[in-house]
């Protein structure tokens, strides 16, 4: 158990998929204008990762190691995570427009995400067993959060702050992402 | 080799045919004019237009949540071609065309016996007119003769008729018209048009705040144009659904009708068209103007701010709202109680407003949060300040801060954010209870009292019910509704009991003295009179005045220079233009009146929107010319009026009292189709119709 959550700690802070390893950071830049658009892009890469963690572990497992096909884990994946949104935007739109119209929308900009892709390929790369997968998907999906709500914080306030002229909007959103990452550094030795 | 291409295949096979089973098992029906115009958007799914994603932003067009031009990262050529997959214009939907005031009805007999030359100049110049109206058309048609594109014909009733698919805009005939009667404006043009001494208007025209074209709406309801109704208004309100609910409609105290008969409703029939488009679900379509690059700052979110920040959004401008509180509509939202104004309703509106692609900061205060130097700083080109009137005055009598006692909009405010789902605002209600004051907002605080349960409610006023300055249907539902009114009251002191908490209220009876100088006579108080009522909760709402604690901010140098009146209200270089002494800061609404109606607000955030327009065009800001600015054209207002039949006024409904004392449901009701045309058919068309009065 202990093991766990020390892996989840790991993920959602000291291996924070955003401010640790840089990656999806197209949509964080885009969807963190606003705290309620971060906060339902949060809330479906939650979802996504979780159901695309679990999905790559299962080909990984038993299409790809059986016939040794892992050196097209990449290509694989991607068709498999794109297919799995769209599929999981199908679904949810017929069967439960309540939770589409708050997550749907953001569902086709996580089918490019490099988070999500990432998070997959380091499961896969670390060997996680199928619950630590499900664990770590999860706890990248809850850094990715926490860190684009924190950033949307920030982001509302420098709009109204005094920014140069030549550095203000994505600019200084780069800037305050760098200086936000640097702060998550101190958390490297705790795990 | 072969292997990798025949499993990528096989994947590829097994995920298409899944997706392509799945896409009719799970089929919905959608809008196909979604898919066309994400086909048309950039496809970059940057998220710049705010929305996640091009298919998002489609469908938002598509349910009128956004507007054509919303990509950033297309050209002017896609947002026609949006526009153009939903019917619209895009941004250069200012289609000119020649529109006529004058639309005729009974026309009067002629003033004189003229036999020259048959040219309405001619006729104006001889005479100053024909008909007895010296506004109204004269009917001899120089519009017709200058139109080089037979658009314009007199029509059997004797008034021109513009067929407006002949019609280019070439303002031909506005140039010859001797009365400004038909007239030739851009949508921009109209929507900073402002009432002037030489139009033709109604006398509930000219004395709207906001100058909505009312007769104009009631014959489009009449003709059951709803929708061209709702637009109408619009051009002037963008607050329809809840000016229809909360206005005391001063356009009805001068109805020309009212001279006779009861008064149009034209306050119902504006919510009636408001509640007609709500009901539809559906925003009608709201054309702006393509951007103009520049920015605008608009402080506080209230009617005033929301107007303004409307009309510039309207004509191209770039807006963001600023508010300290968690919601938009100021007063409205949290002044107002749930059961004139409910918070759906709102909601509703302000979306509306909001889509059309203006940016709003919830929680941020003007002073400590930001400061004027800092949105200088974020490239604003100019700040409109509609901080509303949000400090209460105090009583200045002795224990008026004791345990219980709270203040109007302190305490209304309060409660409001507790309905709204924040816990912490809750307030302990007494059982006894009185509210001293006798204005719109003392009304809401008792009526919020009875629904909350307090046993006995009073009302503490100065003067008399005539005197009340809050609107009479407010004080007839008070009255209904059981609140104990006390009259000719001077608080004197509240007094405690042992615990610091407040047991009583003390006054002094009074008498009404000899008229002062406004015409009101002076309440003056009886010596020995002293009277206690026992009381556990006392509100004293006698008043308010804006907040400008913000100019005492060291570090907002440009702030201090404001300047600002005895009562605190921003001082503007003229009340036509609402420009403060600081170029590019403009004021509107309660801000620069002090505490004052919905509408006033919202023909001040245009009027504040007009100057900020000229502002930032670089050209003089300048009253409009001619314009009537609370004043009467004098030959319109009559004393009589001969012929009219009474027709029975439209009866508002509402819940029954014990209904609607228990809850905090909507009280007052609207009125249904078949009134609202009943309705209609009393409106006189005054000022555009020629009205004979002697005949
Ligand atoms: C209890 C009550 C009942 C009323 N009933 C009626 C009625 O029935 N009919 C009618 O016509 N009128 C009524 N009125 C009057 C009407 O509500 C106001 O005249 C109208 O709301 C004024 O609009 P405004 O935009 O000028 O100001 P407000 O509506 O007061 O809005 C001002 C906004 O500015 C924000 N703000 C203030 N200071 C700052 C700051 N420093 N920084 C950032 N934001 C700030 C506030 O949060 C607020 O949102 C009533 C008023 C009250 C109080
Ligand atoms: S009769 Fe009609 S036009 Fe005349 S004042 Fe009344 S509402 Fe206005």
């Amino acid at each position: 158990m202990g093991d766990y959550i020390v892996l989840a700690i790991s993920c959602i802070f000291v291996n924070n998929i955003l401010l640790a390893q840089f990656l999806g950071n197209c949509p964080f830049l885009g969807t963190s204008k606003k705290m309620e658009t971060a906060t339902g892009m949060a809330m479906a890469v939650v979802f996504v990762l979780v159901l695309a963690g679990i999905i790559t572990w299962l080909t990984n497992a038993f299409i790809l190691k059986p016939f040794n096909l892992e050196y097209l884990r990449t290509i694989s994946f991607i068709l498999v995570i794109a297919s799995l949104v769209q599929f999981v935007e199908m679904f949810l739109k017929k069967s439960m427009p309540a939770l589409y119209a708050g997550l749907g929308i953001f569902l086709p900009l996580i089918t490019t995400n490099c988070a999500v892709m990432g998070a997959c390929l380091i499961n896969i790369k670390e060997d996680y067993t199928f619950i630590e997968t499900v664990i770590s998907s999860f706890s990248y999906a809850v850094g990715f959060g926490l860190a684009l709500i924190l950033f949307a914080g920030v982001r509302e306030r420098i709009l109204l702050a005094r920014v140069p002229k030549p550095l203000q909007d994505t600019s200084i959103g780069l800037i305050t992402a760098g200086i936000i990452a640097m702060a998550f550094f101190a958390f490297k030795g705790m795990v | 080799m072969t292997e990798a291409i025949l499993f990528m295949l096989g994947l590829g096979a097994a995920c298409g045919s899944v997706l392509s089973i799945a896409s009719k098992i799970f089929y919905v029906y959608e809008d196909p004019r979604i898919g066309e115009i994400e086909g048309l958007l950039a496809g970059a799914n940057c998220g710049g237009c705010g929305f996640a994603g091009c298919s998002a932003a489609a469908d938002a067009v598509v349910n009128g949540m956004a507007q054509p031009n919303l990509c950033v990262a297309a050209d002017e050529e896609t947002a026609v071609s949006v526009a153009a997959v939903m019917g619209l214009n895009a941004g250069s939907s200012e289609a000119v065309i020649s529109r006529n005031s004058c639309t005729g009805g009974n026309r009067a007999s002629d003033k004189f016996i003229y036999s020259g030359v048959l040219s309405c100049n001619a006729m104006s110049n001889f005479y100053g007119g024909k008909r007895n109206c010296t506004i109204g058309c004269l009917g001899l048609g120089d519009c017709v003769k200058v139109c080089t594109f037979n658009a314009i014909e007199i029509g059997h009733d004797g008034y021109p008729v513009v067929d407006e698919s002949l019609c280019v805009g070439c303002k031909a005939c506005e140039k010859v018209c001797p009365k400004s009667i038909i007239t030739v404006k851009t949508m921009s043009e109209r929507l900073f048009d402002f009432n002037r001494n030489d139009d033709p208007l109604a006398p509930c025209v000219q004395t709207c705040p906001a100058q909505i074209n009312i007769p104009q709406y009631i014959k489009q309801i009449r003709n059951r144009d709803f929708e061209g109704a709702v637009n109408t208004i619009r051009e002037r309100n963008p607050l329809l659904l809840a000016c229809g609910r909360v206005c005391p409609h001063p356009c009805e105290d001068i109805c020309r009708r009212g001279l006779e008969d009861e008064a149009v409703s034209i306050n119902q029939l504006k919510r009636f068209v408001a509640d007609y488009e709500m009901n539809s679900g559906k925003h009608l379509p709201v054309t702006c103007a393509p951007s103009t690059g520049k920015k605008v700052a608009v402080i506080g979110g209230g009617p005033a701010g929301l107007s303004c920040a409307f009309f510039l959004k309207r004509v191209g401008h770039d807006v963001t709202i600023f508010d300290m509180t968690p919601k938009l509509g100021g007063m409205i939202r949290y002044g107002i109680p749930e059961y004139r104004l409910p918070k759906e309703v709102l909601e509703w509106e302000i979306e509306g407003i909001l889509n059309l692609g203006i940016e709003h900061h919830a929680n941020v205060k003007l002073g400590t949060d930001f400061t004027i130097s800092s949105l200088v700083a974020s490239g604003y080109d100019a700040v409109f300040l509609g901080i509303g009137a949000w400090k209460d005055y105090a009583l200045k009598i002795e224990g008026e801060d004791l345990k219980g006692c709270f203040t109007g909009i302190n305490f209304l405010s309060n409660f409001s954010l507790f309905q709204q789902g924040d816990s912490d605002k809750e307030i302990k209600i007494g059982k006894k209870c009185a509210v001293i004051g006798g204005g719109n907002t003392a009304i809401d605080c008792v009526r919020t009292l009875i629904r909350l349960g307090v046993e006995e409610v009073y009302i503490v006023y100065r003067r008399t019910r005539n005197e009340m300055p809050a609107n009479m249907v407010e004080i007839e539902a008070a009255e209904h509704e059981g609140i104990k009114f006390v009259f000719l009251a001077a608080p004197e002191k509240v007094l405690a009991d042992e615990d610091g908490h407040i047991k009583g209220l003390e006054y002094l009876k009074m008498e009404l003295g000899e008229p002062d100088a406004s015409g009101r006579r002076r309440p003056v108080p009886i010596k020995g009179s002293e009277t206690v009522i026992e009381l556990d909760m006392l509100i004293t709402a006698i008043g308010q005045g804006p907040d400008v604690s913000f100019k005492n901010n060291k570090s907002d140098i440009r702030l201090n220079q404001l300047a600002t009146t005895r009562w605190d209200t921003i001082d503007s270089v003229d009340p036509e233009t609402l420009q403060s002494n600081i170029p590019y800061i403009f004021t509107g609404g309660d801000a620069a009146t002090g505490a004052s109606l919905v509408v006033e607000a919202i023909g001040g955030g245009r009027r504040a929107a007009r100057s900020i327009d000229l502002y930032l065009k670089g050209e003089k800001v300048t009253p409009p010319e001619n314009s009537l600015f609370e004043k009467n054209i004098p030959e319109s207002i009559f004393e009589s009026v001969s012929g009219i039949n009474p027709i029975e006024r439209a009866k508002m409904p509402e819940l029954p009292v014990d209904e609607r004392i228990k809850s905090f449901v909507e009280a007052d009701l609207v009125i249904s189709e078949e009134s609202a045309l009943k309705e209609s058919n009393r409106c006189l068309t005054c000022c555009v119709t020629c009205y004979n009065k002697d005949s």
